[in-house]
């Protein structure tokens, strides 16, 4: 057995037994900040060691799991969401209530399901990867139990992930019955058309879009992002999103294309459907959560133009668009942790007049929102510049002009924002006070985004070769 | 004689039952029973194929076993969630719990 191939993963996982073991350790009145500082630093850590494993191939357990770039480059944008999700919530973190390394833990745990989704190359692994992340994304949701939003909004996602999982799993069970087996390999080999596959792939492709919220089952998003604290509802948006995409890209990748049926007409579908609701339903929002949320099912729909061309150009601009959203994410939410801390509350009112208060807030609110809507030279035009080239390449001509459209409305709504932020009258003068672990956070991610828009080459090329392994 | 589609039926079946009690029922234990259904109708479907058409005969069985593990730390969360719930607001009927919407 190769243990190697699972390195990353056990790391992680010992990390988070560790911060168990020293909380258990600490007075119990103690803040646990410094956990959160281990929790960075192991991350940190974990991070050099992955840059040094391209180019290795390993499988653990029979080809149960996988090891190849394809995989490591999203573990990477796992790790980077995780470390920047982690810096700025300290803060948020040493005020809740209760149990407050648990977070961490839960934090990491759901990271290294995430890696997990990154690495299957079965369904066992599969269900398993995505009930660990989502089993941690519950509890994190519903964290502070006293405020019945959190607790809301944790009881509605823990149902309908639920259900999601057990019509998924059904569309497994088929796809089993079909192949005979579990694994990638035999499943692509063994499966023959049937109405039992249409029936079994829908299932399972229903099961992926809930993960990355796409409609028509999109509609946990918004009220599980509101409810949500604000450092989980970031790595939601960009966790769960990219783990859901780089399950789905292998299984669409390596499983069904040789079945032939056009599932490629199913994800033009899912995709034209979540640009259209996501960017429509966003307008008229005015909590910036539940906003960021409509604003997330779209880009679900640009990433899944990306994958329609089936070849590996699209799947290249898949991974490069979800490595930049990741900046574009954690820049918009640590800002909104400042805004939320200083207000209690996150709508449209609470942020009128950022600029006077905190102008370097204000400026990474917007740089992040413009990179969300594609403005040049932002690192979203160059992702969106990517996904929607593949998609006119291969002869989806009309999916690519629908996205160009969105992204313009979709201008409208964030632009909304800027003016409050700029022309709007601050609602209070309390002094606003930032904390230097946000503050931190938000500059580092405007960095990232505006250094990856003005020079995309080098993340381009690596996005480039981890796609490769996936189309040989 | 019993075959595999009496089993895939038993299944089909069950999974129906669970999605309408999903839908319909209005308390949240029962909700949360009912995708208990939907996940056991995935195991009698995985271990009927693995009896009767499977190459691999193992894997469908492993698979449901995952199932049933992870389908009860499911139910100790759901239960977990419902309770806090219920500590908040005397109640556990799902038409209550319409603080988040638009």
């Amino acid at each position: 057995m190769n243990f190697d191939a699972l390195m990353l993963e056990m790391a992680v996982a010992l990390l988070a037994l560790l911060i168990l073991v020293a909380d258990l350790l600490m007075e119990p009145g103690q803040s646990r900040r410094k956990l959160g500082y281990l929790a960075i630093a192991g991350l940190t850590g974990l991070l050099l060691v992955s840059l040094g494993r391209y180019g290795m191939q390993g499988a653990f357990f029979n080809g149960l799991f996988l090891q190849d770039d394809y995989a490591l480059f999203f573990k990477q944008t796992f790790l980077i969401g995780a470390i920047l999700v982690c810096l700025f919530s300290l803060d948020t973190v040493d005020n809740l209530p209760h149990s407050r390394a648990e977070f961490y833990v839960l934090l990491l745990f759901a990271v290294v399901g995430m890696m997990i989704l990154a690495s299957a190359n079965d369904l066992i692994t599969l269900y398993v990867g995505i009930e660990l992340m989502t089993f941690s994304f519950f509890i994190l949701v519903g964290y502070v139990l006293c405020e019945t939003k959190s607790t809301e909004a944790a009881i509605k996602y823990l149902v309908l992930a639920s259900a999601a999982s057990a019509v998924m799993l059904y569309g497994m069970s088929l796809l089993f019955g079909i192949a005979g087996q579990l694994s990638y390999n035999a499943l692509a080999k063994g499966l023959t058309a049937s109405p039992a596959l249409i029936v079994g792939g829908v299932m399972v492709l229903s099961g992926f879009a809930f993960k990355i919220a796409a409609p028509p089952f999109h509609m946990w998003a918004p009220d599980v992002y509101e409810g949500a604290p604000i450092p989980v509802t970031a790595l939601l948006a960009m966790g769960s999103k990219a783990a859901g995409f780089a399950a789905m890209v292998r299984i669409f990748a390596e499983v069904f294309p040789g079945t032939g049926y056009p599932w490629p007409l199913l994800l033009l579908l899912l995709s034209g459907a979540a640009m259209l609701v996501g960017n429509l339903a966003a307008i008229p929002q005015t909590n910036l959560k539940r906003m960021l949320a409509y604003s997330s099912v779209a880009q679900a729909g640009y990433l899944l133009t990306g994958m329609l061309s089936g070849g590996f150009a699209g799947v290249k601009g898949v991974l490069f668009y979800l490595m930049i959203y990741v900046f574009a994410n954690v820049g918009a939410f640590a800002v909104l942790t400042a805004v939320s801390r200083h207000r209690n509350g996150e709508t449209i009112g609470d942020i009128a007049g950022l600029s006077r208060k905190a102008p370097v807030l204000a400026v990474v609110m917007t740089v992040s929102l413009l990179s969300m809507a594609g403005i040049p030279p932002l690192a979203g035009f160059v992702g969106k510049f990517f996904l929607f080239s593949s998609a006119i390449d291969a002869g989806y001509l009309w999916i690519a002009v629908l996205g160009f459209v969105l992204s313009m409305v979709s201008v409208y709504y964030y632009l909304n924002v800027v003016k409050s932020m700029y022309l709007g009258a601050p609602a209070d003068d309390r002094p606003f006070e930032i904390a230097m672990p946000v503050r931190v956070t938000a500059v580092f991610a405007m960095a990232a985004t505006l250094a990856m828009g003005v020079y995309p080459g080098p993340l381009s090329q690596l996005a480039e070769t981890a796609a490769k392994t996936v189309f040989k | 004689m019993i075959g595999l589609s009496h089993y895939l039926l038993v299944g089909a079946a069950l999974f129906g039952l669970g999605l309408f009690g999903l839908l319909t029922k209005r308390n949240l234990i029962a909700v949360l029973m009912s995708i208990e259904l939907m996940l056991n109708s995935v195991n009698i479907n995985l271990v009927a194929f693995s009896r009767f058409s499977a190459t691999d005969a193992a894997a469908g069985q492993v698979f449901s076993l995952f199932i049933i593990a992870v389908a009860a730390a499911e139910v100790a969360v759901g239960l977990a969630l419902a309770y806090a719930i219920y500590r908040g607001r005397d109640t556990v009927s799902v038409d209550e719990m319409n603080w988040l919407k638009w």
